[in-house]
């Protein structure tokens, strides 16, 4: 009889282990699925997880890899934070679509003004924008109790409208011969985050770096991380702690929102370049899937965010080279986070195959 | 003594790391109260739950009636006439007393004839309670009744009660033994598990005393003095706690008129609550739990905000502060509820040292945790209260309930309080420990703070209270010296037997 047997301490190595032993069952079950669709499996896997890094094109693959990375990391980072303390903020691709138009917008306002006082400006605009976003669920728990799951993820497709609206509407580039979107920011020199274009260098990846560390002498060193981690593992001993929970539901929204922000800002100021409908590709969604397969651990966010946008990359050269579905691409990114989350309660419980005391 | 009912012989059973029972023998006789003595982790629950079927032993064997009695299951165990009560009680609070009856029974009888039954039952023992009464309106007392009568109806041969005095007033208590004499004559054999040595002295016939999962000696409570039990139990003689100076001085704590709406709707309300405490004074407060204990002390300690004239600290008006600013004008808590109130089970000793140290040790600075401090901190209080540990880096889930309950208490008592409230500061803790704990109450009295002791434990009370009070319903009786009082007039301050009354009116209908 096999049975679970709670740990008295939650085991480190595991802890460890676990994102590592999930990546491998999915490349296992994902190989099946991919021999069920009638493709050669270990093609398939070398070809989502070898071929961006060191095949022969991945000179090309790897400046995508960061460019993909960073936002995932940026927004992941933010998220982790919230969901620590059990503060659940679903909405990130909400707050990075308004982070995106405020900062776009900013930056459109001054066309054609040549100033290296802009895109401070707009990275400013950026963060506040999506901070707001997130203040909205965020002053509803406080003041009502609302649910901030509900109200952080229907805020995301007001967004979506809102971002329509905009492209169709106010930020429409008038030189644009009547197309929807904006302006192009890769060609407006004052505005765009590109550092080194050619090698896929931008300032989100620069900020993602910063969150990353900002969030761990955060959570190690700072008291308030401390609460942050408290309050997510035990409420009332935080109550009893003297935290207060309504500020801690404003700092981790408010971080969130911000950082979600950012992540739009460089986005649409970069490797997107305009305000247009369908901008956003999920990855304010995406981000929750990273925050959790990096244990919601700085550093482990930065390794998820990583595999996660290699996933992205292999995915798209499977489907370009091997006729792969995007579906089942999909599917083997969600088999990921499942086998993450099974494999978690092995960081608190043992297995036990021995047969119940008869002896 | 008669026919054995159940003999046990050579019971064993190990868990992962520890022997609960290591070859327990005893035999109990028909319509025989017999005693199962020791301190928590002693391996009384592992016993009983063998008996009932709950656990299956690794070695040895019970004879029940000269018959073999292996049973694989509680249902088993019922069907030859074992019956528990258990200490927490498994009732739905939204449910009526007869619904919640015929929830654990096999093949329930309609429920008019079931309401029957349990009216019949409770004035046959002496056990007032109304069929018809939602099951949340009672008291625990009420509460506990509901579950001897479920176990009543089975007409059982042995009944099991695990510790079931530490919910009941005195009143109560009598009311409860009455009863169990009653069954007694009648022919069932008890089970009377307890560390409570005066009920065992006067309740049972003979007593089997457990130490460390060994069977250490039997006795004779009748026979035997209070002190020999502890002796046996502990396995060491004991150290009676003693207080060094009995001067106080000014009213460093003054409660007035303090009301407060319950926070979830089964809380209690805390009805205009008056009470004052000088420096050098230990103010004992006892009452049922569930009386608004939990309440008061969130009020007191800063974790719900009052108005803020109804708590003062040295003349100053704290009511409306939270825990941290009461902490740095030097007013500690520990509250009852250990793993998630008091300490985080998952955060290491060291994380749970800073989780109420870090002010008055000054662990963080410009918000920073000073981690190699915080260590030196959790270090300090391992070492004082002798908390049993490998070190400061375990979680605090791996501890014992009362090497936790010390680290708690000590981690408070270490930050030099000039007023500390503790709730239930020994519950669960072995008597060495406990002594230890009252003592360190006691010095920290000498020293000048004023300290309000929240028990259910009314021997804690006693011993270590200069007044006492007790909680009733979230009002407060009048506070009054300890020394002399009397176990009935504690009795009545508790409010007596609870629910007698409404009890009676039932039984009328």
């Amino acid at each position: 009889m096999i049975s679970l047997e709670k740990r008295p301490m939650p085991s480190r190595t595991l802890s460890m282990a676990t994102p590592i032993i999930a990546v491998i069952i999915t490349m296992i079950a994902g190989g099946l699925l991919f021999v069920v669709l009638g493709k050669n499996p270990f093609e398939a896997i070398r070809t989502i997880f070898w071929d961006p890094l060191l095949g022969e094109y991945a000179f090309y693959y790897r400046p995508q890899l960061l460019v993909k990375a960073a936002p995932l990391v940026l927004i992941a980072i933010g998220l982790s934070l919230g969901f620590k303390a059990g503060i659940w903020n679903i909405g990130a691709e909400g707050q990075y679509i308004i982070g995106a138009l405020c900062g776009a917008g900013v930056g459109l306002a001054f066309y054609p003004t040549e100033s290296i006082l802009i895109f401070p400006a707009m990275i400013l605009a950026g963060a506040l924008g999506g901070w707001a976003w997130a203040m909205i669920p965020a002053l509803l728990k406080v003041k009502f109790g609302t649910n901030e799951i509900l109200v952080s993820l229907m805020l995301v497709y007001v967004a979506e409208q809102l971002l329509a609206s905009m492209s169709l509407g106010l930020l429409k580039n008038p030189e644009g011969m009547g197309f929807p979107g904006s302006r192009n920011l890769n060609d407006y020199p004052s505005a765009n985050s590109w550092i080194n274009e050619a090698a896929g260098l931008h300032w989100g990846m620069a900020f993602a770096f910063i969150a990353v560390i900002f969030a761990y002498v955060l959570l190690n060193r700072h008291i308030l991380g401390f609460n942050i981690r408290l309050t997510g593992e035990a409420p009332r001993a935080a109550r009893f702690s003297g935290v207060n929970p309504t500020r801690l539901i404003l700092f981790c929204l408010g971080t969130s929102g911000a950082l979600a922000g950012l992540a739009g800002l460089f986005e649409v100021s970069g490797p997107s370049g305009q305000v247009s409908i369908d901008f956003n590709i999920g990855y304010g969604f995406t981000a929750i899937i990273v925050a959790f397969l990096g244990r919601l651990h700085p550093v482990g966010i930065l390794l998820a965010g990583l595999l996660m946008a290699l996933t992205y990359i292999g995915g798209e050269i499977a489907q370009g080279n091997l006729g792969l579905p995007s579906a089942a691409i999909q599917v083997f990114q969600g088999m990921l986070l499942f086998f993450l989350l099974a494999l978690d309660l092995l960081t608190n419980f043992r297995i036990r195959f021995a047969a119940r005391g008869t002896a | 003594m008669t026919a054995k009912l159940l003999s046990i012989s050579g019971l064993t059973k190990a868990y992962p790391g520890v022997v609960a029972n290591d070859n327990v023998s005893f035999d109990i006789g028909e319509s025989e109260v017999h005693a199962l003595l020791g301190e928590n982790g002693a391996g009384k629950s592992t016993l009983v739950k063998m008996i009932y079927g709950l656990v299956k032993p690794d070695s040895g064997t019970m004879t029940w009636k000269g018959q073999p009695f292996t049973p694989a299951e509680p249902k088993a165990a019922r069907a030859a006439g074992v019956a528990m009560v258990f200490q927490h009680f498994s009732l739905f609070d939204a449910l009526k007393v007869s619904e919640n009856v015929a929830l654990g029974m096999e093949n329930p009888p309609p429920m008019g004839d079931l309401a029957r039954r349990i009216r019949r039952v409770s004035e046959t023992y002496g056990l007032p309670l109304d069929p018809n009464r939602v099951v949340g309106d009672l008291s625990a007392g009420e509460r506990q009744r509901v579950e001897i009568i479920r176990c009543l109806l089975q007409d059982p041969k042995l009944l099991i009660m695990d510790e079931p005095t530490s919910v009941l007033t005195p009143q109560e208590v009598e009311i409860l033994f009455k009863t169990l004499n009653k069954l007694k004559a009648e022919g069932t054999s008890i089970l009377y598990i307890s560390h409570k040595l005066e009920e065992i002295r006067t309740l049972c016939d003979h007593a089997t005393i457990l130490r460390l999962g060994k069977n250490v000696g039997e006795c004779v409570p009748a026979e035997t003095s209070a002190r020999e039990m502890a002796e046996l139990m502990v396995g060491d003689t004991l150290q009676t706690p003693t207080r060094t100076t009995d001067k106080t001085g000014e009213v460093v704590l003054d409660v007035s008129g303090l009301s407060l709406e319950p926070s979830n709707p089964f809380g209690t309300r805390l009805k205009n609550i008056h009470f004052t405490v000088r420096a050098g004074e230990i103010l004992g407060l006892g009452g049922v739990a569930g009386n608004g204990q939990d309440e008061l002390l969130a009020a007191l300690s800063g974790e719900t905000l009052t108005w803020k004239d109804a708590i003062k600290v040295n003349g100053k008006e704290v009511a409306n502060l939270g825990p941290n600013a009461r902490r740095r004008m030097g007013i500690l808590a520990a509250p009852e509820e250990r793993l998630g109130h008091a300490a985080a089970p998952d955060m290491s000793l060291t994380e749970n040292a800073l989780l109420t140290g870090a002010i008055r040790e000054k662990l963080t600075a410009k918000g920073f945790v000073n981690w190699s401090a915080t260590t030196t901190f959790a270090e300090k209080v391992i070492k004082a209260f002798d908390v049993r540990t490998p070190g400061p880096h375990v979680a605090a889930r791996a501890l014992s309930g009362g090497n936790l309950q010390k680290f708690v208490i000590g981690r408070e008592v270490l930050q030099r309080p000039e007023v500390l409230i503790v709730n239930q500061p020994t519950w669960g803790v072995d008597a060495a420990a406990a002594a230890a704990i009252r003592q360190a109450l006691l010095d920290l009295a000498a020293q000048g703070a004023a300290i309000v002791v929240i028990s259910q434990d009314l021997d804690e009370l006693m011993e270590i209270s200069d007044r006492f009070g007790a909680l009733n319903e979230g009002r407060l009786s009048d506070i009054r010296p300890a020394a002399g009082l009397t176990i009935d007039e504690i009795g009545l301050m508790m409010g007596g037997a609870h629910g007698m009354e409404v009890a009676h009116v039932g039984e009328d209908a």
